[in-house]
């Protein structure tokens, strides 16, 4: 089954073509890269998927239910949940708060009961708190939980993003660009990371610059220059294929690439 | 319970300030400090309120002393032109004050920053205008009195026992404030505050949740608006000027955002530094500029939070 499919999502920004006819077919439970060099489309292409922005043209399903132009907060209700390339931590938050709000699409909550602190009230926070505890211990971050957000160091932050949206049990997790600023130490935690994540059955798809780590990972990588498709396949047929090292390299390094290894 | 769960509990900031409300009549010479003193509890709850808006939520009011004229002029012209009692005006200026904050969010909570400042500052002005020009019904620019609170045939009158409803109700709506952080809708608008699309994309109906704050601090200031009017005995549209927004604003951020003991730190400073300050005579405005530039520089998370900080930096 699909768990994210793209049909020709196209976004225009100013005349400038970001995203061109892109079709994406994520199955459920894998691992799937996208990648691209600087500029290709990529967190433009992670902003239709979550529902940022709009597609102009083409059309979005999950879990095989058309999501096209839903809004963000009801895309993330049915289990799509993100990180940033650019943090977006609530920084006046403590860590552990923080990932409590990840538990916001199980909770039940309505003003009046919230205003009275009614006991069921008490009995779920209590519930939200456990659930994050146990999000922060997965990515090992148990000993932040009760530091304001903004004294964590860079790494401890990426993942404390990670946590907050796996504390929603989400059905797929895009995470954009998780290892970026990372030293190697915090880019292994990670990778460790990313194979529980699938391994409890959840699909990610990732954007990522450090090749060890797609390569690493990855069941499928989805190859984008210039807002559109290059190719599509398994790590070693993209490693391999000449247009995407003519899309990193370009076609002079290409050359020397080829001259190199032959 | 504990130490430390009595400590970290979410009302544990109540515990001080029930306190205060309980000692401080027991040192009071006269009832003028009564006045002072029911003046202050009065604009902290409208200041709680309008805490929950701008500490929390992030969300700037420049026009929340129209929702103080709203509950004011509903107890000045709901018993005297419809002969309701005073006690059902108070509520129906709080309803009314909430749907008119209901329909007004709805369009401009979109905005952010500055555009949301000019867009309440607006707002604000419009109901000061509304209030200046329906003569008939409000009493003009000159304003009109307001009859006297009647509670089981009781009339509520003197300084002494509105200290006490003043004081009572604004425990209570710190109550339901501190409830409200410490639950889902609590930690969704805490979240909002620092990055909407994050929020969002945990699920969090920003626009909803923001709007459901401003009902919900609108509420507040109408009910100190009532009580400001019913306890003057008198009410002018200046109760929704410009300034008294701005005083609303200073006490918010001058007790700290984001910090429900700091709304009546901040209140108390407000109401009570101008009556002190008159000794100064010409020099009291100055001199009120001065102190408050001075809490800003060098307590500038707000009062209560500084302090709180620099008190825990020290224990550890």
């Amino acid at each position: 089954m699909n768990m994210l499919e793209a049909e020709r999502l196209s976004i225009t920004f100013g005349g400038v073509r970001a995203i061109e006819q892109v079709s994406l077919a994520i199955r459920s439970g894998l691992v799937f890269s996208i990648i691209g060099p600087n500029g290709a489309g990529k967190t433009t292409l992670f902003n239709l998927l979550s529902g940022l922005y709009q597609p102009q043209d083409g059309r979005f399903r999950f879990c095989g239910e058309d999501v096209t132009g839903l809004a963000p907060h009801r895309l993330a209700r049915l289990g799509l949940s993100r990180t940033f390339q650019n943090l977006q931590i609530f920084f006046r938050m403590t860590a552990l708060e923080n990932v409590m709000v990840g538990r916001h699409r199980h909770e039940t909550t309505d003003l009046l009961s919230d205003l009275l602190h009614l006991p069921a009230v008490t009995r779920q926070n209590r519930r939200t708190r456990d659930a994050a505890r146990a999000a922060l211990a997965r990515v090992e971050l148990e000993a932040y939980a009760d530091q304001p957000a903004g004294s964590l160091p860079y790494g401890a932050l990426k993942r404390l993003e990670i946590a907050r949206a796996l504390a929603s049990e989400p059905k797929a997790l895009l995470l954009d660009e998780p290892a970026a600023g990372c030293n190697p130490v915090e880019t292994r935690k990670l990778e460790a990371i990313v194979r529980s994540i699938a391994t409890d059955g959840i699909t990610v798809v990732l954007v990522e610059h450090d090749m060890r780590l797609v390569m690493n990972v990855s069941d499928r990588i989805h190859v984008l220059a210039s807002g559109r498709t290059l190719v599509e396949g398994t790590a070693s047929e993209v490693r391999a294929h000449p247009a995407v090292i003519e899309a990193y390299l370009g076609i002079h390094g290409s050359q020397e690439a080829a001259r190199a290894v032959g | 319970m504990s130490a430390r769960a009595l400590t970290t509990h979410r009302l544990a900031s109540l515990v001080p300030v029930a306190t205060i409300v309980i000692v401080l009549p027991l040192l009071f010479p006269s009832a003028y400090y009564f006045r002072v003193a029911a003046l202050v509890f009065i604009f902290a709850l409208a200041a709680v309120g309008l805490n929950l808006l701008m500490g929390f939520a992030g969300q700037v009011s420049l026009g929340h002393a129209g929702f103080l004229g709203i509950g004011g002029y509903a107890v000045a012209i709901g018993p005297v032109h419809f002969g309701l009692p005073s006690w059902l005006c108070i509520v129906i200026g709080a309803a009314l004050s909430g749907a008119i904050a209901f329909l007004v969010g709805r369009p401009i909570l979109k905005l952010k920053g500055h555009y949301l400042a000019v867009a309440t500052l607006g707002f604000g002005l419009l109901i000061a205008i509304v209030l200046t020009n329906e003569a008939g019904w409000t009493g003009g620019p000159d304003g009109t009195s307001v009859p006297r609170l009647v509670l089981f045939e009781w009339r509520v009158r003197g300084s002494d026992t509105w200290y006490w409803i003043a004081a009572g109700t604004f425990v209570a709506g710190a109550a339901l404030a501190l409830n409200l952080i410490d639950s889902p809708t609590g930690r969704a608008l805490r979240a909002i505050h620092d990055s909407e699309v994050a929020a969002s994309l945990l699920a969090v109906d920003v626009a909803r949740k923001k709007l459901a704050v401003f009902v919900l601090s609108a509420i507040y200031a109408s009910v100190a608006g009532s009580y400001l009017a019913l306890f003057n005995g008198h009410i002018t549209p200046d109760i929704s000027g410009f300034l008294r927004s701005i005083e609303l604003v200073a006490m918010v951020v001058l007790g700290g955002m984001g910090s429900i003991a700091g709304s009546l730190v901040g209140a108390a400073l407000l109401v009570v530094l101008p009556q002190a300050l008159t000794a100064l005579h010409d020099y009291e405005h100055m001199a009120l500029g001065l102190v408050l530039m001075g809490f800003m520089i060098f307590l500038r998370q707000g009062i209560v939070p500084s302090i709180t900080a620099a008190l825990a930096g020290r224990a550890t």
